[in-house]
């Protein structure tokens, strides 16, 4: 029995007057990859969002419904600790005009770790996992902006794998990347499984079906239909799904 | 016929813009011009640096450096009174207030602006000096440290907007990076939101502080005017300006006074046109 990481029942938000996501139940699994997938304003990003509470910060957000992480109302959370635990990874890598160790240790620091040699450590482990330490080990101190944007990308999910997160939210990681950083990237995805939980937000279809477990299909804030990648790219059960996934529209 | 129109009206956009200049630079002609007559007389040096300021003795001792202090002494006072309150202000108004305090802080700032410096002068005269008086056990409340307060108020406004449109041009991407790695709203402000800001925000300063070497009216009203070397914040000191407000009405047009007068304008003009370029530079770096 694999263990439920999230478990989403009749979540509504609004941002004003705009109803963004209508009655979303589902649950996240515990070393899965889920894939979001659906044309723009169809509030994946918004879901995304929801998971560390960042839609906390917008004007006019409401919401209803419970979304409970391992069992715990995400609400009755310290958001510091919530997205400490529930690490994000943004659509533009967002590097700080710092060198690549900085960088790295910027969340790590920000959670009071000064010792060098334990962050000496846990840049390693971290950038290991982000598959980008045998490209910079030898160049640490330089600035980050000198990488590529593929390897920025990979930068910020060593940032966020320095403190430790359970769950890793990606909203869009590769859309400003080529083939090969993305190939990359998608790669590190799924390596990272082994360890966390991974949802991933995306306009690339067949990005989705490549790297995800399961994919969801939002549309118009409603959640259509989620399912093994497999059946959802082979035999989907809804016919917007498979009118999107073939690229009939959005 | 229509191209005469056009023609015509283009060329009369062309001279307000060159009117404008044109204005500039006669001025500041006319500054160089009577000001430095006096270099005549006395050498730059001697000018700048020498202790006293009896323009009216025979000869007449025109060394501004007493006068300069006290603008320095002033300026310094009121910047360390309005620098931290202004910029917790600016980053309360930009991150932490909820918009309806948010629209009344600004509304309130804006009305702080709005008041003139004469006014303020007034009100200071007869509130703060008493205060400043009784506080210290002075001989009298007309002093640096009563300009010094009463000239932060007028710095406010100034960066305290700058400094909260600084704060909100900061890219929203950063704060939500911010705190998408477990950021407290504090570690935000102070890691984030202040390195990425702090170009304008010291513009916000120089400008402030530009504001406040060029005012007049408030500070002749309440600092005491007295041209000697300031030692104290609690002692009656004058300012460069002060001194041509005060002084120019009974110069002798074409005496020495006068024209000194004017090379003290020329001291003014140049600092105030270095902060304004530094302001200027810090603000373009940002972008």
């Amino acid at each position: 029995m694999t263990q439920i990481k999230f478990n989403i029942k009749g979540l509504n938000i609004w941002f004003g007057s705009i109803y963004a996501l209508r009655q979303i139940s589902m649950d996240i699994l515990a070393n899965e990859i889920l894939s979001v997938i659906g044309p723009s304003n169809s509030g994946k990003t918004t879901f995304l969002r929801m998971l560390n509470r960042l839609n906390d910060l917008s004007q006019n957000f409401r919401m209803n419904g419970t979304v409970m992480l391992m069992g715990r109302d995400i609400r009755g959370i310290d958001a510091e600790l919530l997205r400490k635990r529930v690490g994000m990874v943004f659509a533009l890598p967002l590097v700080l005009p710092l060198s690549i160790f900085d960088n790295t240790a910027y969340g790590l620091r920000m959670h009071g770790i000064k010792n060098m040699k334990i962050l000496k450590n846990k840049i390693e482990e971290s950038l290991r996992e982000a598959h980008l330490w045998e490209e910079v080990k030898d160049r640490l101190d330089e600035e980050a902006f000198k990488l590529s944007g593929g390897q920025q990308q990979r930068l910020c999910i060593a940032r966020t794998l320095a403190v430790e997160p359970e769950v890793i939210l990606f909203d869009e990681p590769c859309s400003g990347l080529d083939p090969i950083s993305t190939a990359k990237v998608e790669d590190t995805m799924v390596k990272l499984k082994q360890k966390y939980t991974v949802v991933l937000v995306t306009n690339n279809v067949k990005q989705a079906a490549r790297v995800g477990d399961r994919t969801a299909f939002f549309l118009n804030g409603e959640l259509i239909e989620l399912d093994t990648t497999d059946k959802i790219f082979t035999v989907p059960k809804d016919k917007r799904t498979d009118d999107y996934i073939r690229g009939k529209f959005g | 016929m229509r191209k005469l129109k056009e023609f015509i009206i283009e060329k009369l956009i062309l001279i307000c813009g060159l009117a404008s200049i044109f204005f500039v630079v006669l001025i500041f002609l006319f500054l160089l011009k009577e000001g430095l007559a006096v270099f005549k007389t006395v050498s730059p040096f001697k000018f700048l640096f020498s202790r006293s300021w009896y323009p009216i003795s025979e000869p007449p001792q025109l060394g501004i450096l007493p006068l300069i202090l006290g603008s320095l002494l002033i300026t310094a006072g009121a910047a360390i009174i309005s620098i931290p309150i202004g910029i917790g202000c600016a980053i309360y108004i930009a991150e932490i207030a909820p918009l309806k305090v948010k629209e009344v802080l600004k509304a309130g700032i804006e009305l702080l602006a709005a008041i003139p410096s004469v006014v303020l002068g007034f009100i200071g005269m007869v509130t703060l000096v008493p205060l400043v008086r009784t506080m210290f056990h002075l001989p009298t409340g007309l002093t640096a440290l009563s300009g010094s307060i009463m000239l932060a108020f007028m710095a406010m406004p100034t960066i305290v907007s700058i400094a909260e449109d600084a704060l909100y041009s900061v890219p929203k991407t950063y704060k939500e990076g911010a705190f998408a790695l477990g950021a407290t709203h504090w570690q935000m402000i102070w890691r984030v939101m202040l390195p990425a800001a702090s170009g304008g925000m010291l513009a916000a300063i120089m400008l402030g502080i530009g504001r406040v070497i060029g005012e007049t009216m408030a500070v002749m009203m309440i600092t005491g005017n007295a041209a000697v070397i300031p030692n104290s914040i609690l002692i009656p000191v004058r300012t460069l300006t002060a001194t041509i407000a005060a002084e120019m009405g009974e110069a002798v047009t074409g005496s020495e006074h006068y024209f000194a007068l004017f090379a003290i304008g020329i001291v003014l003009f140049i600092i105030s046109f270095a902060i304004n370029v530094t302001a200027d530079i810090l603000l373009h770096k940002r972008q």
